[in-house]
């Protein structure tokens, strides 16, 4: 057992974790944050990304333990007072998610590639995201989701491309 | 969150309303369910595909502290084995299904064993550790063809030979002779590989049980509520269907793997009425793979025969189809019906014989696969067509063209048991598609780039698959053994606000944007005001789920009715009111008036209102506005289209890279493009990753390979291109939408497109056929061979 305070979402927390507990685990069924998802045991899916002090990682493959005193940012903690990240924007404008499951994962992968790389290629989005797996758009939206957003956050004017 | 008013609604790419619960981390799935007193099961699976249990000792587990209880099959033998709704219909089926546990015989790995429930997940896990069994390994086979052939293991007492059924169709001894007299004949063995349908969200079941009213809720991850209820009641617990209630909560993906009954929703009810604590049991990934159903696994021989000046004469299909070590629930009807009576694709073939011969392996359950036992007969009867060009040195575009089905000639009988092809026009899908992708230049450059030692590939696809299936009647002769009508309530509340349900339900599709997109159309009411209700099998009409891209096309032929028969009444009631007759109503922008008099006018609203309230009915009127359709349609619906991809191949690496993709698609009328444009995209990318990636592999023991997602390739993003997609539209005339389904369509069409293109580009090498997926170690040795 180990004691950890996290903050997430901008909230502290203390909390007893075992040892082996995976910060996906913590965040689920601890704190009850059930938009991090698990799609495999592997490490493949990316549908457990979340923010670790600002950075990407798979929570799946995350000991809770080594959070301590971390900063995590998960999907809830993404909107801000009730207005949508313009990557929450794009992918609904975009149509960028189906079932909606890697959704999360997608987005928090995203929101990390857009601070590394704010003006990205449609190639550069397709490689920054080889971590997430989506069964349902064959990723065509989820690249058009992604440019809107890093166009939106770039402070241009953006819409939904055409059908 | 949408205000979407404008009308009208159908055709608009409006953006879903699905989705701001699923991008902010509220979407509610079957994981992120949590009950009082909520048990864990683990499960112990077999590690051999096919082995005696001598003895199961659970006594160290059981003693863990935080352990429940471990039960093994022996102890559910109150319950009988799960049901198979679909054997082939008219011939012998050899029927075996899976329990919900594994007695005394395990046939493949994965099978469950048996089951630990413990206070937490991980108790639970640690718990199977400690269950020790004795196994007796026996002799396994897992290839569908070698199964069939003598001195092979034999799975099932009833099944010699390990055959489920031997089905055929079509003319035998004329297909013979054309194939005899033909001027020319192509043959080839072609394989379509095992296939995972791996949705992101694996699958599970939570179940509780009331002791007072002896009552069972199931939440399970399900593309068909109802039809568990059905299953799981009747026919596996013995039990009246009223005394279960199950739950689709969000479903992260089907892809049809999520359509079927299976053990743990049988040993999750059994278990929390044994306990009286409600019990969770969700899938990892590799459990997935191991134990939920696979798609494909055919091994076919196929000879098409024709004249000099490209005529397709004759058709001759061999096909092997393994089904796994156990009858899934439709399995037996996939791999016969949706497959042996579309074999001959978009073309004309006067002669056409097929037999498949279904088989049992060593191997998990195969069962329907997005496009289900379409995507394997568009893959071989467009491979073979391609074959055909080559041999006779035609463009292979030109080889389609001679061969279609004329326009003139719909609705359509192919001669194969099935009901006609509803409508289609197949040149101009052709034509455009050519154009689209500037196919001229494109096998100029291809001469060009090849000169240079560059290899370019062009792959066509013409496909026709069936959607919408349905009449009851026809399936039930076909072996179904239940309807394929869909049903939908729609039901006006007082304020005028509209409740839809229905039991179709969506995992992906956007059916509420849809659906709701209709119903405010029909009504004239705005689209913020249809609420569409479903997944719940306490709350909506029965209805058979979402499959067969059938939603749209009989679940929302359903809603239209029913929202019909409320305008109906209302002007019924309208007239009443403003002293009129209601054959002298009009029905139009939400408002009920008298023809040529508009200004003697009742709103929807108001009728609404009157009707709830019901003060005053007219005689034989009863009060409110609610009305329900059950729809049996008289056809399926049968989209068609063409694809075109451009691919070119490294000899040097053996990789591909898939230069463009042009689809032109014909679902019919489109309520939301940017709906049905997603699920192409997400449809090609299923093909194409059977044509490039994907292959499900069991070893000569069974053992499957591909157990993780580091071993079975589902693509990321780097992995595929972007996506051209284009429409002709050729109304159905089965219903009143003029729908056809696009559920599935992108998978049907998009797998041979791919593999035409890489052939195509191999060849110089004197390649005219390769197996699925076309890796980069088959394409290198092709390439030096």
């Amino acid at each position: 057992m180990a004691r950890i305070t996290v903050t997430v979402n901008g909230k502290s927390h203390t909390s007893d974790v075992e040892d082996r507990t995976l910060l996906v685990h913590y965040l689920r069924e601890q704190l009850n944050l059930t938009g991090t998802h698990i799609g495999c045991d592997t490490s493949q899916c990316g549908a457990c990304v979340v923010l670790v002090d600002g950075q990407s990682v798979k929570s799946c493959t995350t000991l809770a333990a080594r959070c301590d005193h971390a900063s995590v940012t998960t999907i809830e903690g993404l909107a801000q007072d009730g207005t949508l990240h313009p990557l929450q924007e794009g992918f609904w404008e975009c149509h960028g998610l189906q079932c909606g499951f890697c959704t999360p994962g997608m987005i928090m992968s995203a929101y990390d590639l857009l601070q590394q790389n704010p003006n990205p290629s449609d190639d550069e989005v397709r490689h920054g995201l080889e971590g997430n797996l989506c069964r349902c758009t064959g990723y065509h939206n989820i690249v058009r989701a992604v440019q809107y957003a890093a166009a939106k956050m770039r402070g241009e004017e953006v819409s939904a491309p055409n059908v | 969150m949408t205000s979407e008013t404008t009308k009208p609604m159908i055709g608009r790419a409006i953006k879903r309303r699905e989705d701001p619960k699923l991008i902010t981390g509220q979407g509610n799935f079957l994981d992120d369910v949590k009950l009082n007193d909520m048990t864990h099961a683990a499960v112990l699976r077999s590690p051999y595909a096919h082995a005696r249990i001598l003895s199961i000792d659970t006594r160290k587990a059981a003693a863990l502290p935080g352990v429940v209880a471990v039960f093994v099959g022996k102890d559910l033998l109150d319950v009988n084995a799960l049901p198979c709704a679909w054997p082939a219909g008219g011939f012998k089926n050899n029927m075996n299904t899976p329990r919900a546990m594994a007695v005394d015989v395990v046939r493949f790995v994965g099978e469950a064993v048996a089951v630990v429930i413990a206070e937490d997940r991980f108790i639970a896990r640690d718990a199977i550790d400690l269950i020790d069994v004795d196994y007796e390994p026996l002799a396994v086979v897992v290839d569908p063809e070698k199964a069939t052939q003598a001195g092979a293991p034999q799975l099932h007492e009833n099944a010699p030979n390990n055959v489920v059924v031997e089905w055929s169709a079509g003319n035998r001894e004329g297909t013979n002779r054309a194939v005899a007299s033909a001027e020319v004949v192509v043959k080839e063995r072609i394989v379509n590989q095992r296939l995972m349908a791996t949705p992101i969200e694996t699958r599970g079941s939570i179940a509780r049980y009331e002791s007072s009213t002896n009552e069972f809720t199931l939440w399970t991850s399900s593309q068909a509520p109802h039809v568990m209820r059905l299953l799981l009641t009747a026919f596996v617990f013995g039990i009246p269907e009223t005394k279960l209630r199950v739950i689709a909560p969000n479903v992260g993906g089907g892809f049809g793997q999520k359509i079927f009954v299976y053990p743990d929703m049988v040993f999750c009810m059994w278990i929390s009425r044994k306990l009286g604590r409600p019990v969770k049991f969700v899938e990892d990934r590799s459990e997935n793979f191991k134990s939920s159903t696979h798609g494909r696994d055919h091994v076919t021989d196929v000879e098409l025969c024709g004249t000099r000046d490209g005529k397709i004469t004759g058709l001759r299909v061999k096909t092997y189809a393994g089904l796994g070590a156990y009858l899934s629930t439709i399995a037996p009807g996939v791999a016969t019906t949706l497959y042996g009576r579309i074999i001959t694709g978009a073309y004309k073939i006067p002669n056409v014989s097929i037999d498949v011969i279904a088989t049992y392996t060593n191997t998990a359950m195969v069962d329907a696969y997005r496009g289900a036992g379409r995507p394997e007969a568009s893959y071989l009867i467009e491979r073979i067509v391609d074959r055909f060009a080559v041999e006779l040195g035609m463009d292979p575009a030109e080889v389609r063209r001679r061969n279609y089905i004329p326009p003139t000639e719909f609705p359509y009988d192919n001669g194969l048991g099935l009901l006609p092809y509803d409508s289609g026009n197949y040149a101009p899908a052709l034509d455009k598609a050519l154009a689209n992708v500037g196919y001229t230049n494109l096998r100029q450059e291809q001469a060009a780039l090849r000169a240079q030692g560059r290899y370019i590939g062009i792959g066509l696809s013409s496909y026709v698959e069936i959607c919408g299936v349905a009449p009851t009647a026809w399936a039930n002769g076909q072996g179904w053994g239940a309807g394929l009508w869909e049903s939908a309530n729609v039901r006006i509340h007082l304020t005028g606000q509209v409740v839809v349900t229905t039991g179709s339900l969506p995992h992906g599709q956007g059916v509420e944007t849809t659906f709701a997109q209709i119903v405010a159309d029909e009504l004239g009411v705005p689209y913020d005001s249809v609420l569409i209700e479903h997944s719940d099998t306490a709350g909506t009409p029965f209805g058979y789920g979402t499959y067969g891209s059938r939603s749209l096309a009989v679940g929302g032929t359903a809603m239209v009715k029913s929202a019909r028969k409320i305008k109906e009444k209302a002007k019924r009631l309208a007239a009443h009111l403003l002293e009129a007759n209601p054959e002298d109503m009009i029905f139009a922008d939400g408002k009920i008036s008298v023809k040529g008099s508009p200004d003697k006018s009742k709103t929807f609203g108001e009728i609404a209102l009157y009707a709830s309230v019901g003060a005053s009915m007219p005689e034989g009127e009863e009060p409110f506005l609610d009305e329900t359709t059950y729809y049996d349609p008289p056809n399926c619906t049968f989209p068609f289209g063409t694809h075109i991809s451009v691919v070119e191949v490294f000899p040097d690496t053996g990789a591909v890279e898939v230069k463009r993709y042009v689809a032109v698609d014909d679902v019919g009328n489109i309520i939301n493009p940017r709906i049905v444009h997603g699920q192409l995209h997400g449809g090609i990318a299923q093909g194409m990753a059977q044509a490039l990636y994907e292959n499900a592999v069991y070893d000569d023991n069974g053992q499957l390979l591909t157990g993780t997602l580091m071993d079975y390739a589902i693509p990321n993003a780097s992995m595929l291109p972007d996506f051209e997609i284009s429409h002709t539209v050729t109304p159905s005339p089965v219903n009143p939408l003029g729908v056809k389904g696009a559920g599935e369509a992108g998978t049907i069409g998009s797998a041979q497109c791919i593999m035409n293109a890489v052939i195509d580009a191999l060849s110089p090498f004197g390649v005219r056929h390769m197996q699925m997926p076309a890796t980069p170690e088959k394409i290198w040795h092709a390439t030096r061979s």
